[in-house]
C-alpha cells in the first residue's frame, strides 16, 4: 500500500492507537459500526460480554492475519480475502465457544455467525492492518475490540439493571465459577420491560452517545482555545479517522 | 401604524395563538374528564394534578438543559395539554411513578429531544402511555370498577394509599378490575353477547358502563373544538366512520364469537378522545384534507384490527403511532395541486 513506506518508517503510537480504539474513534459510539449486534445482544451483561469477547478475539486475530499478508495480497482481491480470514477465524471462535459455553452459544445464536459481516472487521482491516505492520494491527485489533466491548458492556448493564432489576443473571454461561454472582440491587417486581426489548437499546444508545459527545464538548473546552472549536463541524458518522 | 409596511402571509386568519388553541382543547376535555371523575373517582384527579406538576417541571428542566427560554415554552399550554391527555389515558389506579416515568418520556424524549413543540414526529402524550404500557401490563391493565358497578369507589385517603403504593392497600383487589373491553376479550367464545351483558358488571347499555358516557362527554368537547375550528371534519369522520363501517361489516349480530357492535366500538374505550383530541395533534398530524381523510382511515382501521384481532383490548395509542410514522408519506402523496401549475 501507498502509506505503508511513510508509516513503517516513524515509530508507532500505541497510545495514540489505544486512545482511537477506546475513545475517539470507537466503533459503537463514534463510528456507529456493528450495530446489528451492538443492538441486539446487549439485552443482559453475560450476553454482550460474551459478543464483545468473541468480537474482540476475532478482530485481533484478523487484523494480525491481515497484517501479515498484506504485501501478498492483490489489491483486487483483498476484499475477498480479508472475509476469508474474517469467516475462519469467526468459524473458529464458534467453536471455541461451542466447546466451553454451549448456553452461551444457544442465547447468542446467529450474531456469533454474524460476526463475519460485522463492518468492524472490515473496516479495520481495510483502513488499519492492511496498511500497518503487524504488532501495530494486532494491537489496533485489541483496542477496537476493546471499545466495542466496552460499549456493549455498558449497555448491557444498563438495561439489565432497568429491564429486570438483576446484574449478572447467568454469569456462569460465560464463567463457570460465577453462577452465584447474580445481584439484585433493587425491587425486582416492576422491571421497566421496555429497556430489555430493542427500543430500550436505541434509547441507552443514544444517551450514550449524548453523554460522550458532552464530555468531548467539555474537554475541548477545557483543553483549546475558544476559537478552535467549532460548533456543527462534528458529524456522527467518521469513518476510518487512521 | 404604517399601512405600506410589508408583512408576510397569511394575511387573514383567526388572531388564534398557540395557547389559545391549547386552552380551546383543554375547556372540550372538561365534560370527559368530568364523566371520568363521575365513574373513577380520585384516582383520575390525582393523575391529573401529578401529571401536570411533573409535566411542566420536566419541560422547565429540559429547556434550561437545551439553554431555550423557559416560560413561553410553558406559556403556550402544549405541555399542560400533553399532561392531561396522558392523565386521562392512565389508569386511575396509576402510582406517581408510573406518571412520572410517561410524562418523562413524552416531554424529554418524545418531544424535546426531537427539537420542542412542532418538530416531534410522534405524538408525546401517546409516546409516553406506550412506554409504559409495554413496560408495566400489570399497573397499566388494573382499572378500577367503575361507579354503579361497585358499592364504592376508592374514598380519599385509600385513594391517596394507591397513588403512593397500590401494594399497601388491603383488599384493592375489591375495587380493581379488568375495563369493559378487556373483559369482553376475555369472554369470547364462552357467551352470547347478550347474556354477557347480563352477567358482567362493567357492561353498560351499549358498551362499557360508565365508558359510554365517558365517551359522550369527548364527543361533546370535539365538537365544541370543530365548532371554534379548531380543528377540521376530515380526520374524527373518518376515524369514527371507518371503524364504525368495519365493525359493522364484522358484526354478527351479537354470537358468542361477535368483535363487538359498531355503537361498542364507537362508544367503548378511547375512541372519542382519541378520535377529536390525540389523532388531531396539528404537529403529528397529516396535513393536506385529502391526507387527513387517508390519516383518520389508516387510525379507523388499526383500532379496529387490534381491538378484534390483537393481543391488546384497545389501540387507539398505537393507531395514531403508526399513522405518524406514515403522515409525512401521506403528506407527500396528497398534495394537492398548486394554482395556475399543472399536475
Amino acid at each position: 500500500m501507498n502509506t505503508e513506506s511513510t508509516n513503517s518508517t516513524k515509530p508507532t503510537n500505541y497510545a495514540d492507537i489505544a486512545g482511537k480504539g477506546l475513545w475517539q474513534n470507537n466503533p459503537g459510539l463514534v463510528q456507529l459500526l456493528g450495530l446489528c449486534p451492538l443492538l441486539a445482544v446487549s439485552n443482559s451483561v453475560v450476553n454482550a460480554l460474551g459478543l464483545g469477547l468473541a468480537t474482540m478475539a476475532v478482530l485481533t486475530g484478523s487484523n494480525l492475519l491481515v497484517s501479515l499478508f498484506r504485501h501478498q495480497l492483490l489489491p483486487a482481491i483483498r476484499l475477498p480475502a480479508f472475509v476469508m480470514l474474517i469467516a475462519s477465524l469467526t468459524t473458529c471462535t464458534e467453536l471455541v465457544m461451542q466447546a466451553w459455553a454451549w448456553e452461551l452459544h444457544q442465547a447468542l445464536g446467529i450474531f456469533i455467525p454474524l460476526i463475519v459481516t460485522n463492518c468492524v472487521l472490515l473496516g479495520r482491516a481495510e483502513g488499519f492492518a492492511s496498511k500497518h505492520p503487524p504488532l501495530a494491527a494486532t494491537f489496533d485489533g485489541l483496542m477496537m475490540g476493546g471499545g466495542f466491548l466496552l460499549v456493549l458492556v455498558i449497555i448491557g448493564t444498563i438495561r439489565e439493571l432497568l429491564g429486570t432489576g438483576a446484574l449478572f443473571a447467568n454469569m456462569h454461561q460465560l464463567l463457570p465459577f460465577a453462577s452465584d454472582w447474580t445481584l439484585h440491587p433493587f425491587n425486582p417486581e416492576t422491571p421497566f420491560l421496555l429497556a430489555i426489548l430493542p427500543p430500550g437499546a436505541f434509547l441507552v444508545l443514544g444517551f450514550l452517545i449524548a453523554l460522550k459527545n458532552v464530555i468531548d464538548r467539555k474537554l475541548a473546552r477545557s483543553v483549546a482555545a475558544p476559537e478552535d472549536f467549532v460548533p456543527g463541524s462534528k458529524r456522527a458518522r467518521v469513518t476510518g479517522q487512521v | 401604524m404604517n399601512n405600506a409596511a410589508p408583512t408576510c402571509s397569511p394575511h387573514s386568519h383567526q388572531g388564534h395563538s398557540v395557547s389559545q388553541l391549547m386552552l380551546h382543547v383543554l375547556l372540550a376535555c372538561v365534560p370527559g374528564t368530568a364523566a371520568l371523575v363521575f365513574f373513577f373517582g380520585y384516582g383520575v384527579l390525582f393523575n391529573l394534578v401529578s401529571l401536570l406538576l411533573m409535566a411542566l417541571l420536566s419541560e422547565a428542566a429540559v429547556l434550561r438543559l437545551r439553554r431555550r427560554a423557559v416560560m413561553p415554552a410553558l406559556r403556550d399550554l402544549s405541555a399542560t395539554v400533553t399532561a392531561v391527555l396522558l392523565a386521562l389515558a392512565l389508569p386511575p389506579t396509576a402510582p406517581w411513578w408510573l406518571g412520572l416515568i410517561a410524562i418523562f418520556f413524552a416531554i424529554v424524549v418524545g418531544k424535546q429531544l426531537y427539537g420542542g413543540l412542532g418538530y416531534n414526529p410522534f405524538n408525546p402524550a401517546m409516546v409516553g402511555y406506550v412506554v409504559v404500557l409495554i413496560s408495566f401490563p400489570v399497573q397499566m391493565t388494573r382499572w378500577l370498577l367503575p361507579q354503579g358497578a361497585t358499592d364504592a369507589l376508592p374514598g380519599f385517603s385509600e385513594a391517596v394509599t394507591i397513588f403512593f403504593d397500590g401494594e399497601l392497600l388491603q383488599g384493592i383487589d375489591a375495587f380493581t378490575g379488568a375495563t369493559a373491553l378487556d373483559s369482553f376479550r376475555q369472554q369470547q367464545g364462552a357467551q352470547l353477547v347478550s347474556e354477557f351483558r347480563q352477567s358482567s358488571p362493567v357492561m353498560g347499555q351499549w358498551s362499557g358502563l360508565g365508558w359510554e358516557w365517558i365517551n359522550v362527554g369527548f364527543l361533546f368537547g370535539g365538537l365544541y373544538l370543530l365548532y371554534k375550528r379548531i380543528i377540521r371534519w376530515h380526520i374524527p369522520a373518518t376515524v369514527l366512520l371507518t371503524l364504525g363501517l368495519l365493525a359493522l361489516l364484522f358484526h354478527d349480530g351479537g354470537s358468542s364469537a361477535s368483535h363487538g357492535s359498531p355503537l361498542m366500538h364507537l362508544f367503548g374505550g378511547a375512541t372519542m378522545l382519541g378520535a377529536f383530541f390525540i389523532a388531531t395533534d396539528p404537529v403529528t398530524a397529516a396535513t393536506t384534507p385529502r391526507g387527513q381523510l387517508v390519516y383518520g382511515a389508516l387510525i379507523g382501521i388499526v383500532i379496529y384490527v387490534i381491538r378484534a384481532f390483537g393481543n391488546y383490548p384497545d389501540g387507539v395509542a398505537f393507531a395514531v403511532l403508526l399513522a405518524n410514522f406514515a403522515a409525512p408519506l401521506i403528506d407527500t402523496c396528497t398534495q394537492p395541486r398548486t394554482f395556475g401549475h399543472a399536475k
